[in-house]
């Protein structure tokens, strides 16, 4: 791997709800166990889809997957609470956005 | 360096019982956590509110920072006198779980000597069985935040990467290495993009572990997104509002010239098919109107008002007259 202060250029591939990930890409991307995973498919924290060989997940999962592993890591919540967390948070989140744009009339 | 005040940190008195810092350091951790909290300082409080309990926590680290003396102030400048944690367990090493690159270089030089990172073996959970010595390296996480006009166009940013290696000595050195990425257009907040490779460094004959941008979008002052769906003010005077006009705009994607309907009201939405942010299946744009009304400061400008309100039977109090506009 290059070292010191010289600069490279780097194309990004972009997660989104179009990519599929599978069980072993998504673990790989959030550095947890499958177990670990598998745990949050249970909680209906995350979707996944059955597709022949093995489970599909959708790029989008990646966030999702590794804030609630930082909810549960640092607040010592469980996955429930964890889930539950997320849900409040993204409907903040669309209402703190929706407040942005009416308080700007 | 600078002395760091933990009891100070987590809100406590220096004779706080273990279970008060827990309390206070659970009530914290809650308030500043990055994933929950809007404020801007919200992820360095949590570090250190992280690092106090680090060591709070412990009682035997609590009564290695207590010898220190309570005479110390926040800020002030600090060396650790030598020998300082002589005859306490964790001497030359005291890190648990938690991230060591997080804390600061106060809390490396009483608690951080050759403490080595236990976590660099964790990512994965395939990489065990029979492979110790090569590992995948680890997976790296980190946030870039772009303009909205960034995912419209695609754009390049270098971004500065930090991660430690072990020099010479046998202890980690920190190294910079500065990358410029490609942003890919229509990108929006939540996406992650990755970068092959670029994480931390391999084990071994192990490949490097990948680097994981997730998106968010600066505030913008016109423009806000949804999605794929981007909204924005347009502000109308009153009679382009009823008669009906078209009206320049600048939207993200470039500027453009817009048809209001007549009898349009304030906040009303015209939609942009496609203007949103780009995609197979772009977004739209919603063009939200505020009519802005004048101030009347000169006699004509009072006539005009008073020829208005003959001219109309309109009273916006009442339920029926509204939406006459």
């Amino acid at each position: 791997m290059p070292s010191g202060n010289q600069s490279e250029d780097i194309l990004a591939e972009v997660l989104d709800e179009h990519s599929i990930l599978t069980l072993r890409e998504l673990c790989r991307a959030c550095n947890l166990s499958a177990e670990q995973v598998l745990a949050m498919v249970e909680q209906g924290v995350i979707d996944a889809r059955e597709e022949g060989t093995g489970l599909r997940f959708s790029g989008i999962c990646v966030r999702r997957v590794r804030r609630v592993y930082r909810l549960e890591r640092d607040l010592g919540v469980n996955h429930a609470g964890a889930a539950l967390a997320l849900e409040l948070l993204d409907e903040i989140e669309q209402l703190r956005a929706r407040v942005r744009r009416l308080e700007r009339r | 360096m600078e002395y760091r005040d933990y009891y100070q940190i987590l809100g406590v008195e220096r004779t706080a019982s273990q279970d008060e810092i827990k309390k206070s350091y659970r009530k914290l951790a809650r308030k500043f956590h990055p994933d929950v909290s809007k404020e801007d300082d919200a992820e360095d409080r949590f570090k250190e509110v992280n690092e106090a309990y680090e060591v709070l926590k412990d009682p035997e680290k609590r009564a290695a920072y207590d010898q220190l003396g309570k005479n110390w102030n926040s800020g002030e400048d600090f060396n650790p006198p030598p020998d300082w944690d002589q005859g306490f367990e964790f001497r030359g090493g005291g890190y648990t779980e938690a991230d060591p690159e997080a804390f600061s270089d106060f809390f490396e030089s009483l608690f951080g000597r050759g403490g080595f990172r236990q976590s660099g073996f964790q990512g994965g959970g395939f990489s065990r069985g029979g492979q110790a010595f090569h590992a995948q390296g680890e997976n790296t996480h980190a946030r870039i935040a772009i303009d909205i006009e960034d995912s419209y166009r695609g754009s390049k940013r270098q971004i500065t990467l930090k991660h430690s290696e072990l020099g010479a000595d046998g202890r980690p050195v920190v190294k910079e290495r500065m990358l410029n990425v490609t942003i890919p257009k229509g990108v929006t907040e939540g996406q992650q993009m990755r970068l092959a490779g670029q994480g931390q460094p391999g084990i071994g004959n192990g490949k490097a572990g990948d680097l994981y941008l997730e998106i968010v979008f600066n505030p913008h002052s016109r423009f806000s997104v949804e999605g794929k769906t981007v909204y924005m003010e347009l502000p109308v005077a009153p009679w382009e509002a009823a008669l009906g006009a078209k009206v320049p705009v600048t939207t993200p994607d470039g500027a453009l010239n817009l048809t209001v309907p007549p009898n349009s009201k304030s906040g009303s939405k015209l939609r942009l098919k496609g203007k949103g942010l780009p995609a197979k299946e772009p977004g739209d744009l919603f063009v939200v109107l505020d009519i802005v009304t004048p101030p009347a400061h000169s006699e004509e400008e009072c006539e005009a008002y008073r020829q208005f309100r003959d001219h109309f039977q309109f009273d916006p109090r009442r339920s029926d007259s509204r939406g006459g506009a």
